[in-house]
């Protein structure tokens, strides 16, 4: 709704333009990741020079450069392609994304879950002042106690009524993933101006109209910010619903696995966290890809 | 003659009543709007113009007082569909192309695709906007977004126009072009229209009727009949007796403005 009284802009052409914008896109990512590698190796060098303090003083580096608390970016890269332990044949990269599509299957169920709790909770709350009022602080209580104690509860409990491990993993995803939902879709369906209720209105649309044709539509761009948020939260719920549910597979036990075995080979542990970031991109990368797909065609019952 | 198409009979209006900062938007207002007239309310920020627009529209309900539309209720007028309200802002869905949102009303009274985008069309061609059926709101300047808004309002053929300073946000050139376009409109059509400005030249230039407001509270001060010949051209704005109703209005909105501190 902005951009009301604008000149007439010029078409973006779509031939050109996504093409270059991509390429730029790229680029910024590779340059960034160039420099923290830089940063990463810099600081290795400073502390292997100073040992261990920061320079022309006596006070101790917050973390030491040495190769067991910082191992060489290569030799990361190296051990992601090494075997993922002795004598084992299979490699520690392929093993490690084995693990990261079992854990991105629990955050996606979680996801897909929690994002609908999330926009139906935030639809009630739109319809109804009374609701809002009355279970908001509930939702908000939900968020602030730590996840680390509801994790094994959750865990127990599922054992208990007899439901596969990955359930209360994908739970745990769900429990991280409503709550910005929730938020955003209620922003947003109460973005649209005054005028543009009063236009519906002076149609005499159903409240249903009301919700799908005007304020769904409008607070789409609110859900895809929320959904982003959520992906990344997903994927973090279900790697820390992992350690207390025993599962054998999953990024949660590679990292749990992996944080055994540091002092002799920290570059494991690297390598799965490096991985693990790398899920949480894709996923979020699927959710733009989405939003791409939904909001620039206007859908959406719009 | 006919009965009115807007009967409006002493309507108050307060609101927060009760409140501390209860406020009277409009006081004793009584009026009536015969069928195919257009009329404008004019008059300073705060004379409830717009809050008698809404009355009218029922977007909200009188203190006191009855305001039948098409004679009916307002309210029953509205869910028959039988008004269309313009805004300053043209409000346009900006996830919706042009043709969407001008397709928006007869979606949302049940008419089938086919026939809906056949009249979205027919409504872009009034308005002369035909060929920008499939660009978004955000690629048109504010006069053609304006002149959406209008055919979005035409689409379902309502007896009556409500437009609250539907030019006001555009510049003078352009306004001047949708006054003409808006003028054609009107006699093709033979609609009634009740239009909110506060430029004297335009409402002079495009009613039949001028009614002059007062603030705080809102009070009818005086309707002016317009009684230039129709069709109304570029040059009715050199036109003596034009320059003769500007200065009436003129003289109507000073013996309000005085308590202005």
């Amino acid at each position: 709704m902005q951009d009301q009284v604008a000149i007439a802009r010029p078409l973006p052409g779509p031939a050109l333009r996504p093409p270059i914008a991509n390429l730029r896109k790229g680029f910024a990512f590779l340059l960034v990741l160039a420099c923290v590698v830089a940063a990463w190796e810099g600081y290795k060098l400073m502390a292997g020079a100073t040992g261990g303090r920061v320079p022309f003083t006596d006070v101790a580096l917050p973390v030491r450069g040495d190769d067991k608390s910082m191992p060489h970016v290569w030799d990361i890269l190296a051990a992601l392609f090494s075997p993922r332990q002795r004598g084992s044949d299979e490699l520690l990269f392929p093993f490690l994304l084995k693990n990261a599509l079992f854990t991105w299957r629990e955050a996606a169920t979680g996801f897909l879950g929690g994002s609908t709790l999330g926009f139906l909770l935030g639809v009630a709350f739109a319809r109804s002042k009374l609701l809002e009022r009355g279970l908001m602080p509930y939702v908000v209580i939900s968020q602030t106690v730590p996840l680390i104690a509801i994790a094994p509860m959750v865990v127990i409990w599922g054992s208990a009524v007899g439901w596969p491990a990955w359930v209360s993993v994908s739970l745990i995803a769900a429990y991280l993933t409503f709550f910005p939902v929730t938020i955003n879709t209620l922003r947003g369906l109460l973005s649209p101006p005054a005028t543009a209720t009063e236009l519906m209105r002076s149609y005499a649309a159903t409240p249903s109209q009301m919700l799908w044709k005007l304020q769904v539509p409008a607070a789409l761009p609110y859900v895809f910010t929320a959904l982003k948020v959520s992906a990344t939260a997903s994927v973090i719920g279900a790697i820390i619903g992992e350690l207390p549910a025993g599962l054998n597979e999953g990024l949660g036990r590679s990292l749990l696995t992996f944080s055994y075995y540091y002092i002799s080979g920290p570059e494991k542990l690297y390598g799965a966290i490096l991985v693990s970031a790398l899920l949480g991109i894709a996923f979020v990368g699927l959710v733009s890809g989405v939003e791409r797909l939904v909001v620039r065609r206007g859908g959406a019952g719009g | 003659m006919a009965e009115s198409m807007v009967s409006i009979d002493g309507v108050h209006m307060v609101f927060n009543q009760g409140g501390a900062d209860e406020v009277t938007a409009l006081s004793g207002i009584d009026l009536e709007i015969a069928p195919g007239d257009f009329v404008s309310l004019i008059g300073p920020s705060g004379c409830g113009k717009s809050t008698l627009l809404r009355l009218i529209g029922d977007l909200l309900s009188p203190t006191s007082g009855t305001v039948t539309v098409n004679g009916k209720p307002a309210s029953r007028a509205r869910l028959d569909r039988d008004y269309a309200m313009v805004f300053q802002q043209a409000t346009l869905l900006e996830w919706r192309k042009v043709i969407r949102n001008v397709e928006l009303p007869l979606e949302i009274m049940g008419m089938d695709p086919r026939a809906r985008r056949a009249k979205a069309r027919e409504m872009l061609d009034l308005v002369e906007l035909g060929g920008f059926a499939d660009h978004y709101p955000w690629q048109l300047s504010g006069g053609m977004q304006q002149r959406v808004a209008i055919a979005r309002a035409l689409s379902f053929d309502p007896a009556l126009l409500l437009m609250d300073e539907p030019f006001g946000a555009l510049d003078e050139m352009t306004r001047e072009r949708l006054q003409m376009e808006l003028m054609r409109i009107w006699q093709r059509t033979g609609k009634t229209i009740v239009f909110v400005t506060h430029s004297i030249p335009e409402a002079v230039f495009l009613s039949t009727r001028v009614v002059v407001m007062s603030p705080r509270p809102g009070r009818i001060v005086e309707t002016i009949d317009i009684d230039l010949p129709r069709p109304r051209t570029f040059d009715t704005r050199e036109d003596p007796r034009f320059f003769e109703l500007l200065t009436q209005v003129r003289e109507a909105l000073r013996g309000v403005e005085v308590e202005v501190p």
